[in-house]
């Protein structure tokens, strides 16, 4: 290649935009009366249905299960002396804590959870990968076909599996009718069928990151480790591994923290084996209507999300402090 | 860059697309299947479509799903919108962090704990103050907003902060008030990403299932949880008649959005 370093066309206008510019001039509108009222609209629907509910999801997580209607109890009430008393019942995570079942569950999604996503990044590298290298004419093409499934319905494309996987579904009648198998192999209710709907349901979330971060690789880097006679693959584990790591982050954790809650399809496609939080929780909640006990799992949930948040953080930090 | 790709490469990316379509293509297929067997071949026959058709509760559920979906992605455009514009050009303001914060924090969030939260929300708000009384429709749109303004928030803060500041402050420094700077050069200009705000956000409110079961009450049913119902009980051919309308439908809407977004890029690159 003889041209310079030059942005591609596509993205032309959203580079020229990006340079940095002075501060203060550039953020005029900051001036603008009514702004207050801008912020404060958002602000107080986000306070209101956002932060509100968790405030008392953890409260209810302290509370007492009654027979009632709300089946919880109150934490603040009136003594008879007329002071005012605050119980907090702990017996709700100590109830997780010493029961094996949920210890299972949160152990179980985090394991599916990151074998998902590690299959997920295993099959997408490859495929954003020869997209980024792809014609550009042929790129918005192929980046359409991946994202076109995440706009049809969710519910249906997991449905589709069952068709797919069950005892007499597609693939069983295919392998029998070419004499591969004898009998039909048991794919439905079993993890793997839980393995094969988290990675097809998740799969786009992982390749666009990836190729947003493997299409703005400098092709000269490895023009140039190849005139200084590396071989391929060892000009990709030195160079467009390294560079393409925030991309590998990114699509990690997309993949990884919605799996990790995931009910749908441990539902549809799970067997008794596959015990996942999202789906303990949900019977927690409908089957026995123990809101309390629901709440305190969706607490340790929420931790176990902020931990693997900050640690995404703290990757993506060192990542880009390496770059 | 025109350097040629492996064949293996090449290879995987084809299996790969085979993998993502394969489930979408075997369901539109077995739509037209005369059987009632979903995955045994019995003939070419349209009668789950007219099946769909006559069936009520579907198409009441799918109404209800389309209305619930349009009034909270129009909700969800105008305060992501507030959000997003609050973010990219009002520089340092209190409590910017933490709104920053509460706009991105439904992205990540496990749908579960988001129903379990927001229906705990309207328990203790019937109790405290009668509002919202019962739960349905209402409380499934303030859900579905709630998330999806998220979504439209990163859409267009990514828009705000990608395009020229020069014009906004040119009109400024000519006079024009910053309302009219807003309306007049911001909006036209970020209007492709509105558009597909909204899209999104109307796309996750009708796909919704698990927040949707949380906070809805008895006699808002949505597409999803019928669905959902459906499903659970074993395959069903009106399902998959459904699956594809659903399948024609967006591939028609993608293709042209894609086809005049290519167009739009071309004409102001070249």
């Amino acid at each position: 290649m003889s041209q310079p370093a030059q942005p591609p066309p596509g993205t032309a206008t959203a580079g020229g935009a990006a340079a940095p510019r002075p501060r203060a001039r550039a953020f005029t509108l900051r001036l603008a009366p009514g702004r207050g009222c801008v912020i404060a609209v958002p602000y107080l629907w986000l306070a209101a249905f956002f932060m509100a509910p968790f405030l008392i999801v953890l409260k209810i997580s302290f509370a007492d299960q009654l027979m009632a209607q709300p089946p919880y109890s109150a934490l603040l009430a009136w003594s008879e002396q007329g002071y005012l008393t605050l119980k907090l019942n702990v017996g709700n995570y100590l109830f997780l804590a010493r029961d094996a079942l949920y210890w299972t569950a949160y152990l179980r999604s985090l394991e599916i959870a990151f074998c998902s996503a590690l299959l997920c990044l295993l099959i997408g590298y490859p495929m954003a990968y020869a997209i980024a290298r792809a014609d550009p004419a042929w790129r918005g093409m192929l980046l359409m076909l991946v994202v076109l499934p995440f706009w049809t319905s969710f519910l249906l494309r997991v449905y589709a599996w069952i068709g797919l996987l069950n005892n007499n579904g597609a693939i069983n009648n295919l392998l029998l009718a070419l004499g591969l198998v004898d009998r039909p192999i048991v794919m439905m209710r079993t993890n793997f069928a839980v393995y094969v709907g988290i990675v097809y349901s998740y799969l786009p979330f992982m390749i666009l990151p990836l190729y947003a971060t493997l299409e703005k690789l400098d092709p000269t880097l490895l023009e140039a480790a190849e005139d200084l006679g590396c071989r391929p693959f060892r000009a990709f584990l030195s160079i467009t591994l390294p560079l393409s790591l925030p991309g590998i982050i990114a699509g990690f954790s997309l993949v990884f923290i919605p799996a990790l809650g995931e009910f749908v399809i441990p539902d549809l496609l799970g067997g008794t084996e596959t015990l996942m939080v999202g789906k303990v929780l949900w019977d927690e909640f409908f089957a026995n209507r123990a809101w309390p006990i629901a709440s305190a799992v969706a607490m340790a949930m929420l931790s176990l999300v902020l931990v693997i948040m900050v640690f995404q953080h703290w990757l993506e930090r060192r990542a880009a402090a390496r770059a | 860059m025109s350097r040629r790709t492996h064949p293996a490469l090449l290879g995987w990316l084809v299996a790969g697309f085979v993998f993502l379509y394969v489930p979408i293509l075997s369901l539109v297929f077995f739509s037209f299947n005369r059987s009632k067997l979903v995955t045994v071949w019995g003939g070419f026959s349209t009668r789950w479509y007219e099946a769909l058709l006559g069936n009520a509760q579907i198409l009441d559920a799918a109404w209800l799903s389309v209305r619930i979906a349009a009034v909270s992605a129009g909700l969800a455009v105008v305060l992501g919108t507030l959000v997003a514009v609050s973010l990219a050009r009002f520089g340092p303001f209190r409590g910017r962090a933490l709104l920053a914060g509460l706009a991105t924090a439904p992205l990540v969030m496990p749908e579960v704990i988001t129903g379990l939260s927001l229906l705990l929300l309207f328990v203790a708000l019937e109790q405290a103050i009668g509002w919202p009384a019962g739960r349905g429709t209402l409380t499934i749109v303030i859900a579905h907003t709630t998330f999806a303004l998220a979504y439209v928030a990163v859409v267009v803060q990514s828009r705000l902060t990608g395009m020229d500041p020069s014009i906004e402050e040119a009109a400024l420094d000519l006079g024009a008030r910053p309302a009219k700077v807003f309306c007049v050069i911001t909006l036209p200009i970020i209007a492709p990403a509105l558009v597909a705000g909204f899209l999104l956000a109307f796309t996750l409110s009708l796909d919704d299932l698990v927040i949707a079961s949380f906070v809805s009450g008895p006699g808002a049913t949505t597409l999803p949880m019928v669905i959902y119902s459906k499903v659970r009980l074993g395959l069903s051919p009106e399902i998959n008649a459904l699956a594809t309308l659903l399948v024609l439908v967006v591939t028609v809407g993608v293709g042209t959005a894609g086809i005049l977004m290519q167009r739009g890029t071309r004409r102001r690159t070249g």
